[in-house]
């Protein structure tokens, strides 16, 4: 089998411990449920020659109303999830399910049952950007001459690009950015809050705006106040699969039926979830009728680029964007999609 | 019968669900090193030099060794010794292995490779077999038929031309099959050891330890006496585990140098590096109908990716026209066949070996005649199917045909006639059939011995111990040793111990390929079971003064069938029967019947007897997106008799769940990248999460209905399953698709895309289809005309076609006119 290569390993019991680690050890990465990190080192992708485990840091594994976290301010009514919370410990909360549709579908469908028992919503967020040509063994990419994202100096996926073009593949990240959730952020002398697009950048190798030695702690879901929210994702299977496509949509919805505001977020289309104003300004003020949904279907598909570094083609993938926006759409105006759901996701949510 | 037909626990599974059963991974000897491979990461080149000093320096590695450590090629079929161990001079695809670093652990291992310095010539690549076909040089193998054309087949049976003529119809289509890849949850995983006399011990997850045997023997030059092969308990296999691998040359070599055990894993890439899965198959069907869809002939040409080695392929390549005959009539058939090499990993045998392409599009030609023909498609099947105790036009000698029976079920529990051409649209169902063999009637090496032994030794304690080469390789072969054993003497499964797939001390089994382990050691297992219970039936008539043929066993008792009482008990039968005869140990042998083909390629298809198949399979397609959706399979399979029903459908539902796999999304595919940045050829995604295989959230409803109608040939009436019912279910899907939608999707996977583009092309006013525009020019060989029987052809090549037969030699099993040289089969149980 695969080995991992040798490294040091720290398990600190408090926040602050483990953003001192960081701090005072070049090179060094956090290790949460170790799912997605783990397998990139057996493969070589990252090498870090220290890992400081956030596991026994009983202050990230919370997830609670109105509660302040280490160094985190929080709203009375919002709902503070701890990085540190697996993705199981989420799926099982009620609060999350009855009031966060989005982020409770999406967590639902991350990987398999196995990895979300392990797998943490921190980690979902700061996951590694994906590509056909990167997540591959030592041995596979040394057959390709590597690539820029690690060891190598092309792009295979487009060769003239002057950036990688590696995909986003969080599952939880659109459905937080549809929910207009924030994170909080700590480094060894300093803690700050910022909205969860502010996370990301548009590029496979700096995806994260966040600097390597801080630790991002929390996750603030913002009080409901009359929002509903979706998820759909597209993937080959009903499980393991990460997405190559998702739509995470949320709106507030007026007794009735015009729609008050609205966010909707593609996921998989670039290496950041992509927000779209423009398809959600045209859901404000009116009623979700059949031909509203396909005019914001349209504008909502207009950005996704998806690239030829996934499973499935990209023309058909960018083609069946306007059909996920359109089952979004659907469900957030109360249509029965069970069926449709059980055929897309192969299970119910 | 108490043991046999009852579904039973099988009876290894207790150790399987309580994880005691030792895989080849889970073996640990003390002073154990570790090998791992150094693989090519260039697609076609000349090796120029290779240089092991860095590695052999690093600390903990104990050996390296290269291509000149392994003189003496190799290969599991006569006609193909073409692997070397490790490379000698030449390296043919991505993965193909250079050197191997033998060290303390699996990391310093991994570490050491990378110190060893590898100069390639890069040569020109060929990753299409188009591109072998038209350009002989640079040649990937100095041997086959021509340039990089590995092998060419033209057999004919009958005027074709004239059974064209007499059509009402001719129908003309061509279909591609994309490869795919076994998946078996256990990696490949072998140690090598000294035993203490200094002799060879190989343990190795393989399904073939008779031909692993006879490999190491010749590639270590090495008496076979001295070498023992294990089979582990495989993890699944499917084909994949077949052939003798490199690394498990590559160990045996570094155990007898260092004369320390060896152990290596391979990693997921790898075994996808050592594939020998389906074959990439280009086919195009013609086929003469009447009116009443009587079929008058059929020509069917083949073109089958080989990779870069010969592999199985030859068998493969025949396999491809081998068994259309065997489900319908076919007045007058020609097969052309032709396999390149490409520089990717080798094609072999995967489950249903080389005949699911041609069945694929066998099946959905049938339902474009049967739309052409305005005629239901079941019951256009149920016109032409072949008649029972038949010799085929290609001289396949089939014995019971459940075929009718099954389409009449299958067709019943599905309710076809209110489903078919009648539901909304998106949704709709789709039919097919097929056949496969109970066991290839020849071995891979020409010879004249028994296809597998069975060796019983009954203890006074009333135990048995049933010894037999067969292999476990998670099909549950081990359970049917041991039912047929169990059901003669009449005692229970758990007082018989299996000792299987040990060279050393079992008798031979070919091994677990072909579906021919449960025919050809069941029947094996019940004649040395029968000589066992005849010795003891001798000792206990003797006792009881009860003439032996009123003695019956059952219920762990050997009694008088007039007096049930009047008995004694198994173990006492045993101790009697010691009295009179000394130690008890029986033997049994099976060998297949002579086969009716005498021409060469006739050694290809042969089987002692078919098992039929037929599917209805439903589909739920999106107009918008093309997304597929299976949620139900019926399947009907003619299991001739079912030994443990518990397994026979476990087959089936296996056999659905790869076969929805290979319809809707497996692809063994390949990357280029821009010729002029790079000569690399890839893999595209060799690991489980993004070669895509369907998880149990995808697996459809099975329904299945076992036909039963015991065959004389096989052991209580059995005939195979472990491979037969995952033929029909690819063209089904494809029927099921075209009823839903009206678009014909010609090639598998069946994808979301390709649906969406041919629901484009309809709507454009195109054709709507998806699939393969042409089959491509080849020098085809002069025909081998072999007159069918109904023309009184006995078999043989007419003369005028001799010359191309000059070629054969005795050792080439898979193109000897067999059955003329077959001398008196031995063992054989009447
Ligand atoms: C087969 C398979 C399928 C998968 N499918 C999916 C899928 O469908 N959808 C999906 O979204 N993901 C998927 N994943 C990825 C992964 O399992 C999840 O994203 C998981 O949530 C990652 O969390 P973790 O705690 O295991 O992360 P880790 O592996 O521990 O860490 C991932 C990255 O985040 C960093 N990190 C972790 N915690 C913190 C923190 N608190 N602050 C700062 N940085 C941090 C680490 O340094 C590392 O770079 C899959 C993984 C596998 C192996
Ligand atoms: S997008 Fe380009 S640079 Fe980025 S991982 Fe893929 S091939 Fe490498």
């Amino acid at each position: 089998m695969m080995r991992l290569p040798c490294f040091r390993f720290h398990a600190p019991r408090t926040v602050r411990e483990a953003a001192e680690l960081l701090a005072s050890t070049p090179g060094a990465m956090l290790v949460a449920g170790g799912t997605d990190l783990l397998p990139n080192m057996k493969r070589r992708q990252q090498v870090p020659g220290t890992l400081v485990g956030l596991r026994r840091v009983a202050e990230l594994r919370t997830i609670t109303r109105g509660a302040t976290l280490s160094g985190s301010p929080a709203n009375d009514d919002e709902l503070t999830i701890g990085a540190g919370v697996t993705l199981t410990e989420l799926v099982r909360d009620g609060r999350i399910r009855q009031g966060y549709g989005a982020l409770w579908q999406a967590a639902a469908q991350i990987a398999t049952p196995h990895l979300r028992n392990m797998g943490t919503l921190g980690g979902n967020l700061c996951l590694d950007t994906r590509c056909n040509y990167y997540d591959q063994n030592y041995e596979w990419r040394k057959a390709i001459d590597f690539c820029m994202k690690k060891d190598g100096g092309t792009c295979w996926v487009a060769t003239s690009s002057p950036t990688c073009l590696a995909v986003s593949s969080t599952d939880t990240a659109p459905a937080l950015l549809a929910l207009g959730a924030r994170v909080t952020i700590v480094s060894a002398d300093a803690s700050r809050q910022l909205a969860v697009s502010d996370l990301y950048r548009n590029d496979g190798i700096h995806y994260l705006t966040k600097q390597p030695a801080e630790v991002l702690t929390a996750v603030h879901l913002p009080p409901l106040d009359g929002w509903r929210s979706t998820y759909w994702k597209l993937r080959r299977r009903g499980s393991f699969d990460f997405p190559v496509l998702s739509v995470a949509a949320a709106a507030k919805i007026r007794a009735d039926g015009t729609v008050e505001a609205a966010r909707i977020v593609l996921g998989a289309v670039a290496s950041r979830p992509i927000e779209v104003p423009a398809a959600a300004a045209a859901l404000a003020g009116r009623r979700i009728t059949d031909e509203l949904i396909a005019t914001a279907a349209t504008l909502a598909a207009r950005p996704a680029k998806p690239m030829d570094n996934t499973d499935f083609t990209l023309l058909w993938r960018k083609r069946v964007t306007r059909d996920f926006v359109t089952y979004a759409l659907r469900e957030l105006r109360g249509d029965d999609v069970r069926e449709l759901r059980h055929r897309v996701s192969r299970m119910l949510l | 019968m108490k043991i046999i037909g009852a579904p039973r626990r099988r009876v290894d599974g207790r150790a399987k669900v309580t994880g005691q059963t030792r895989f080849a991974d889970d073996l640990m000897l003390p002073r154990m090193v570790h090998c791992k491979l150094l693989r090519s990461t260039i697609p076609h080149a000349r090796v120029v030099r290779v240089d092991v000093s860095r590695a052999l320096a690093h600390p903990g590695v104990h050996l390296v060794l290269t291509g000149r450590d392994f003189p003496v090629s190799y290969g599991i079929l006569p006609v193909s010794q073409d692997e070397h161990a490790l490379a000698i001079d030449r390296v043919r695809f991505v993965g193909d292995p250079v050197a191997a670093v033998v060290a303390r652990d699996e990391l310093t291992a991994f570490e050491a490779l990378d110190l060893i310095d590898v100069e390639y010539e890069p040569l020109r690549t060929f990753s299409d077999p188009e591109e072998s076909l038209a350009c002989p040089e640079p040649r990937i193998h100095e041997y086959g038929d021509a340039g990089n054309i590995h092998k060419l087949v033209s057999l004919r049976f009958g005027d074709v031309d004239q059974a064209f003529a007499d059509a009402d119809r001719v129908f003309e289509d061509t279909f591609f099959y994309q490869g795919n890849t076994h998946l078996p949850i256990e990696q490949h995983a072998a140690v090598a050891a000294r035993d203490p006399d200094g002799k060879l011990v190989l343990w190795s997850s393989t399904q073939t330890p008779h031909y692993v045997h006879r490999a190491l023997a010749k590639a270590l030059a090495m008496p076979a006496a001295h070498i023992r092969v294990i089979a582990t308990p495989n993890g699944g296999g499917f084909g994949g585990k077949s052939d003798p691998f490199n690394h498990e040359v590559v160990v045996a070599k570094a155990a007898l140098l260092l004369d320390r055990p060896v152990k290596i894993c391979l990693t997921r890439e790898e075994v996808f590096h050592c594939h020998r899965g389906r074959h990439p198959v280009l086919m195009q069907f013609k086929t003469g109908v009447k009116r009443d869809g009587t079929i008058t002939g059929m020509h069917v040409m083949t073109l089958l990716d080989g990779g870069a080695y010969g592999s199985y392929g030859v068998a493969s390549t025949f396999y491809t026209g081998a068994l259309q005959t065997v489900t319908y009539h076919i007045p007058a058939y020609h097969f052309q066949g032709c396999r390149v090499f490409t520089n990717k990993p080798p094609c072999g045998p995967k489950r249903g070996h080389g005949t699911p392409q041609s069945r694929f599009g066998q099946e959905i030609q049938l339902d474009k005649i049967a739309e052409g023909l305005s005629i239901d498609p079941a019951e256009l099947r149920l016109r032409i199917v072949e008649q029972p105790d038949t010799l085929t036009a290609n001289y396949l000698r089939v014995g019971t045909i459940g075929l009718a029976e099954c389409i009449r079920r299958v067709t019943h529990i599905a309710d076809w006639a209110n489903t078919f051409g009648k539901l909304p649209l998106g949704r709709g169902v789709g039919l097919a059939c097929s056949s496969y063999l109970s066991g290839a009637g020849l071995a891979i090496y020409w010879n004249d011995m028994p296809h597998s032994g069975v060796q019983l030794k009954l203890d006074r304690s009333g135990g048995v111990t049933a010894f037999c080469g067969a292999t476990e390789i998670g099909q549950g072969s081990d359970d049917v040793l041991v039912g047929c054993v169990a059901e003669v003497l009449g005692i229970e499964p758990i007082d018989i111990r299996a000792v299987t797939g040990d060279t050393d001390l079992t008798p031979v089994d070919l091994g677990s390929y072909s579906s021919r382990v449960t025919l050809m050691m069941g029947n094996a297992a019940i004649q040395a079971a029968e000589r066992a219970r005849d010795l003891l039936a001798g000792a206990v008539s003797r006792k009881l003064t009860v003439p032996k043929d009123r003695l019956v066993f059952a219920d762990r008792r050997v009694f008088d069938a007039g007096d049930p009482a009047a008995g004694v008990s198994f173990a006492e039968a045993v101790c009697l029967a010691e009295t009179m005869h000394g130690t008890i140990g029986t033997t049994g042998s099976y060998t297949p019947p002579r086969s009716a083909a005498r021409f060469k390629g006739g050694g290809v298809g042969p089987s002692p007897t078919y098992s039929y198949s037929a599917a209805i399979v439903e589909v739920d397609v999106d107009v918008s997106s093309g997304w597929i959706h299976v949620p139900r399979v019926w399947i009907a399979h003619d299991i001739g008799r079912s030994l443990n029903p518990t397994l026979v459908r476990g087959q089936v539902e296996g056999s659905v769940y790869m076969a929805v796999g290979e319809a809707l999304m497996e692809e063994q595919i390949f990357r280029r990248l821009p010729a002029r940045l790079s000569h690399a050829l890839v893999h595209k995604f060799p690991s489980m999460l993004e070669y895509k295989s369907p998880t149990t959230l995808d697996m459809p409803e099975v329904i299945t209905e076992l036909v039963e109608n015991p065959d004389p040939r096989g052991p209580f009436g059995a005939k195979e399953v472990g491979q037969g019912p995952l033929l029909p279910v690819m063209p089904a899907v494809a029927n099921a698709v075209y009823d839903a939608i009206g678009v014909r999707i010609d090639e598998v996977p069946i994808t979301p895309e390709k649906i969406l583009r041919a629901l484009d092309a309809k709507a454009a006013g195109k054709a709507p289809r998806v699939g393969p525009a042409r089959f491509p020019d080849i020098s085809w060989p002069e025909p081998l005309d072999v007159p069918p029987p109904w023309k009184s052809g006995d078999g043989k090549a007419e003369v005028r076609s001799r010359k191309s037969e000059v070629g054969s030699e005795r050792s080439e099993v898979v193109g000897t006119d067999a059955g003329a040289r077959r001398l008196q089969p031995s063992g054989d149980r009447s």
